[in-house]
């Protein structure tokens, strides 16, 4: 069964800090930044990147069209 | 494979489509109306109807949608967008054409103009955001607020005998004979968003079939009017909005006018 | 030869409407003009021309429907008396903010509130002076005839497009319900989607690559922008008073006095200017056509010849306030109204003139 290793990356500057994408990873990837962006938003990162499938739930709930998903058969 | 190697071009599944424009959107964080305006981006994209499409935004927290979506957009006057799509749609009748309206202008101010524009069944697509609070103008109460729920101008919770009953309006709407799809979608985890996306393209193909009106209400979240995190106004919605206003479709029949186009 | 036919006011309009190549007509039926609506559905010009015509489920609703097609370039319009016309102010306002071009049609009744169904002219105010909310003016035009009814269908429409803001045609409802020949306007075809994209390439027809999208909106919450709009309105009302006015001036040349009247009234005048130049009284008639643009030029070049100025309306007084304005003090404006659907005979104007002014 094909197995898929995934990367994502985060808008810095339009990330509003909402965590919604924290909470919809089902593998616990994503986390707050200590640092925040220009407005004074914390934003989300990637935390444990190796734990990433690419499944893109955190694309799809961010409101802000933050998130860039990208994956990789293995 | 490190993440710097995944992270290629080729690799992409999944980006901000480019018909959401690179204005940061001033709604807050978590709002779902950022989801709701990615979707409506995502399948005018993906439909290929960018230059056929004519949006008109409402009056409320989306007032600006029209500095989000890439496509031609008019600014109706509060609860007045199903007149404006009416005159646009019969005027222009190769055109996909949509209003986007929060429960305010769809359901208390324009209530007259939504009935209407569905019974005459004309070939629209409505979008309806449905948070049960009035955001824009500061959290007050909403046709659709539920009883016992505390907003600026109820601030002892809704009391139904004070201020009436929570408003079922697409279950009104259902009940036309102009409506060929009445449905409600959440678009809080991605389940959800999926179905919702597909909701809002058979809205838009069903009004360039001619089958008459389609109303897709949203079942949303206003962790801002509501007193909540994101987080939280995602559990206080599964657990108090769903029951009122259950998701799924309350109609979805064939066409409504003989002999449409 | 002419081709005269006999028909009523209201019904002009709609033929007029037809044969100007408008697009729609969105409206709602309301005492004394739902002939117009009657007659443009008995017409089915959707099946000749392809105009749109729908009966709105109110004038709210059809004036909104008016703001979105004309927002598409369309050529569309609404008609309404009184009671309606108060309902479709906010449209009005919106539609004079977006910079877009229609024609609303109002035939008065008395008023205030429900009123009576008989003629008015009690809504000059509403319609000159801005019924709805903010800076803004109607190009207002006042028929007295139902030729003019018809001709100025097309002379609204085209001064709509001309300078992208909504046209009235303030009609009485005398001239709305009375039947009179009337030559109607050759047929003029409606626009290609073509044509509307060049004559109007701010309207929203569906953004193609070769351009940003187009976004009408009323809609400036910065006060830095919303005060260069309003500028921008205003000079192209300063424009339209420069270039626009229209009035009828029947013997002023030698006038001692000037009766000052529109639309059906001004006929009723015109009755009790040739009585007084019988009983050798040198009386003229003033008849302002465009009511903004007010002939006030026109009044103050009058007011160095004659002694006095007589405004004759079916109402407390409202247009005799422009004509103060012009006048300026420099020789009394008496005014003689009637009200409550209540019109002024020619004998009775001749009388007050004579009270009032000629002591």
């Amino acid at each position: 069964m094909a197995k898929f290793k995934g990367a994502v990356v985060v808008n810095t500057e339009r990330c509003k800090g909402c965590e919604l994408c924290v909470e919809a990873c089902p593998s616990h990837v994503l986390g707050m930044s200590d640092q925040v962006n220009s407005k004074g938003y914390h934003y989300s990162e990637m935390k444990h990147e190796d734990d990433c499938i690419g499944c893109a739930a955190c694309g799809y709930v961010c409101p802000d069209a933050c998130i860039t998903v990208y994956k990789i058969t293995i | 494979m490190t993440t710097k190697d995944i992270i290629n071009p080729a690799n992409l599944v999944y980006g901000k489509t480019k018909l959401l424009t690179e204005n940061p959107m001033h709604y807050c964080p978590g709002c779902s109306h950022g989801v709701v305006h990615k979707l409506i981006a995502e399948v005018i994209e993906e439909m290929n109807i960018q230059d056929k499409i004519i949006g008109v935004a409402p009056v409320g927290c989306a007032v600006f949608a029209y500095n989000y979506i890439d496509i031609d957009w008019q600014e109706a006057a509060h609860g007045r967008a199903p007149a404006l799509a009416t005159a646009i749609k019969r005027l222009q009748p190769d055109k996909y054409v949509f209003t986007y309206q929060g429960d305010g202008d769809l359901a208390a101010i324009g209530t007259a103009e939504t009935i209407h524009a569905c019974n005459r069944g004309e070939n629209i697509a409505i979008f309806f955001i449905n948070n049960a609070i009035y955001g824009m103008t500061g959290g007050q109460m909403a046709p659709t607020t539920l009883e016992g729920m505390k907003t600026a101008t109820c601030p002892y919770g809704r009391n139904t005998e004070l201020n009436g009953f929570p408003l079922k309006i697409s279950n009104l709407l259902a009940e036309l004979d102009g409506t060929c799809y009445v449905t409600r979608q959440s678009v809080q985890k991605m389940a959800s968003i999926v179905r919702a996306k597909k909701a809002i393209r058979k809205a838009l193909q069903n009004s360039i079939e001619g089958k008459g009106t389609s109303i897709v209400e949203f079942v949303s979240t206003c962790n801002s009017g509501w007193k909540m995190s994101p987080h939280q106004s995602n559990k206080w919605m599964e657990e108090n909005m769903f029951p009122k206003y259950p998701l799924g479709d309350l109609k979805d029949t064939e066409t409504v006018h003989k002999g449409a186009k | 030869m002419e081709d005269f036919k006999l028909m009523k006011g209201n019904e002009a309009i709609a033929h007029a409407a037809v044969r100007c190549g408008a697009d729609g007509y969105f409206g709602y039926p309301i005492t004394p003009q739902s002939e117009v609506m009657e007659t443009l559905m008995e017409l089915k010009p959707w099946e000749t021309t392809g105009m749109v015509v729908l009966q709105a489920e109110s004038e709210v609703a059809a004036i909104n429907m008016v703001y979105g097609g004309a927002g598409c370039g369309k050529k569309v319009m609404t008609s309404s008396s009184s009671p309606g016309m108060s309902l479709k102010q906010e449209g009005i306002s919106y539609i004079a903010c977006a910079e877009l071009p229609c024609l609303i049609v109002n035939v008065m009744r008395g008023g205030p509130g429900l009123g009576t169904i008989q003629p008015s002219q009690a809504d000059y105010f509403q319609a000159v002076k801005g019924g709805g909310h903010g800076d803004y003016r109607l190009i207002v035009l006042a028929p007295s005839t139902v030729q003019e009814m018809a001709d100025f269908v097309g002379l609204g429409f085209d001064l709509a497009f001309k300078y992208q803001n909504p046209a009235m045609i303030l009609a009485d409802g005398i001239v709305g319900q009375m039947m009179e020949k009337v030559v109607l306007p050759p047929f003029k075809r409606r626009r290609t989607e073509d044509e509307v994209r060049q004559e109007c390439p701010w309207g929203t027809t569906g953004k193609l690559p070769n351009r940003k999208r187009n976004i009408i909106t009323s809609l400036a919450l910065e006060a830095e922008v919303m005060e260069n709009i309003n500028l921008k309105l205003q000079a192209k009302y300063r424009d339209i008073e420069k270039n626009e006015v229209r009035f009828e001036a029947h013997q002023c040349e030698d006038a001692d006095y000037i009766l000052v009247a529109f639309g059906s009234i001004a006929r009723i005048c015109e009755k009790a200017m040739e009585a007084a130049r019988q009983e050798g009284l040198k009386v003229g008639v003033l008849r302002p056509i465009t009511l903004f643009p007010f002939p006030t030029e026109e009044i103050k070049q009058l007011t160095k010849k004659v002694k006095g100025f007589l405004t004759v309306e079916m109402s407390a007084g409202q247009m005799v306030e422009d004509v103060r304005l012009a006048v300026n003090g420099a020789v009394p404006v008496e005014f003689y109204g009637r009200m409550g659907g209540v019109i002024p005979s020619a004998e009775e104007i001749l009388a007050v003139l004579k009270e009032k002014l000629i002591k």
